[in-house]
């Protein structure tokens, strides 16, 4: 099953994505990583590592973010992994909220990695360009 | 001229009194237009680097710039942690295993920081950003260099031409950032990013010339 992390430069955002994505399916791997170590707004690069890694299977891991840092510290994050690693986590260009209900969704019932961005698309903000 | 890696980290040292003399200022700059954190970021970053760099017997210029570099990516939690980081990351790269670093050591550092930059940020000139801070100094070092200037008088142009570009940033309209939200509304007000740039730069301008000149 393809694993979720949640970037918000909000800890309640993250959580909140969250929880609405676990009220649609109950039965997948997501796990938020919102604000920074000391739980102010912004982003953490090593909230985001440790997140990967506890969502982290050979089937991959679907990152959704909010705004631009969460983005560039999701890349750095990424960029720390072990080589097989990072070719199976991707960042996904979606609306935060609507994207973790697709994702969440299309995950619970067994979508791979391809699938998933593919199901996402018509939630992009042409956020990374 | 050259600086040593001591030199180095006592420079870094004096950006982060800088940084912190300024932090307001920034976080002023950065609330006009964006979230207002700008000066705490920062402050929060190269407080971790003076931390990272205490011990540091200054003998690899290369790896001074790489902790720097890790410092504010681990510490800073908004844009200019990653954009920052990454530029003193590549910066240290230029000059991996080196004990001094001369005028043109600095040049190249200063054009992988700013590749670095427009790589993370995925950014150009005229957005707003750090880079129209970087990018004309840069270009104003070249060209001081070609016409032969001595170290200090490049130095001096790299910082007059950033703050040309602070001034710059007043008149366009932000594209990339938190600011770019706000579109016709950023106009008349100058990006904090940039003006943290000047002010790094600015200090490298002044530390140098007091080493010239045996006060540092």
């Amino acid at each position: 099953m393809v694993g979720i992390v949640i970037i918000s430069h909000s800890s309640k955002v993250a959580e909140g994505v969250k929880e609405l994505a676990l009220q649609m399916v109950d039965d997948v791997l997501i796990v938020a990583a919102g604000g920074t170590k000391n739980n102010e707004l912004g982003t953490d690069i090593e909230k985001i590592i440790l997140a990967i890694k506890q969502v982290y299977s050979e089937d991959g891991v679907a990152i959704l973010f909010d705004l631009g840092s969460a983005y560039m510290n999701a890349q750095m994050a990424i960029e720390t992994l072990p080589a097989q690693m990072q070719k199976k986590v991707e960042i996904l260009d979606a609306a935060l909220v609507e994207g973790a209900i697709v994702v969440a969704v299309e995950s619970s019932s067994g979508k791979n990695l391809i699938e998933i961005q593919e199901a996402v698309k018509g939630q992009c903000l042409h956020k990374i360009r | 001229m050259s600086i040593s890696g001591l030199q180095v980290i006592s420079i870094l040292n004096k950006i982060a009194s800088v940084i912190e003399e300024n932090k307001s200022y920034l976080c002023e700059l950065d609330a006009a237009i964006g979230d207002g954190d700008h000066g705490i970021n920062m402050n929060k970053g190269f407080i971790a680097i003076k931390d990272k760099l205490k011990d540091n017997n200054g003998g690899d210029i290369g790896e001074i710039l790489k902790k720097t570099g890790m410092a504010l990516v681990s510490n800073v939690g908004g844009a200019s942690g990653p954009l920052y980081g990454t530029a003193f990351m590549k910066a240290a790269g230029e000059v991996n295993g080196k004990e001094n670093i001369d005028i043109e050591d600095f040049i190249k550092i200063l054009e992988a920081a700013l590749g670095g930059i427009m790589m993370r940020g995925k950014a150009e000139i005229g957005e707003k950003t750090m880079i129209d801070a970087i990018a004309p100094a840069i270009n104003a070092m070249k060209e001081a260099l070609k016409g032969g200037l001595a170290p200090i008088d490049i130095l001096k142009a790299s910082k007059d031409a950033s703050i040309q570009g602070v001034e710059y940033t007043k008149t366009i309209i932000a594209t990339k950032g938190r600011a770019s939200y706000l579109g016709e509304r950023s106009i008349g007000h100058q990006d904090a990013g940039a003006t943290s740039s000047y002010l790094i730069l600015n200090t490298i301008y002044e530390q140098v010339k007091g080493i010239k000149e045996g006060m540092v």
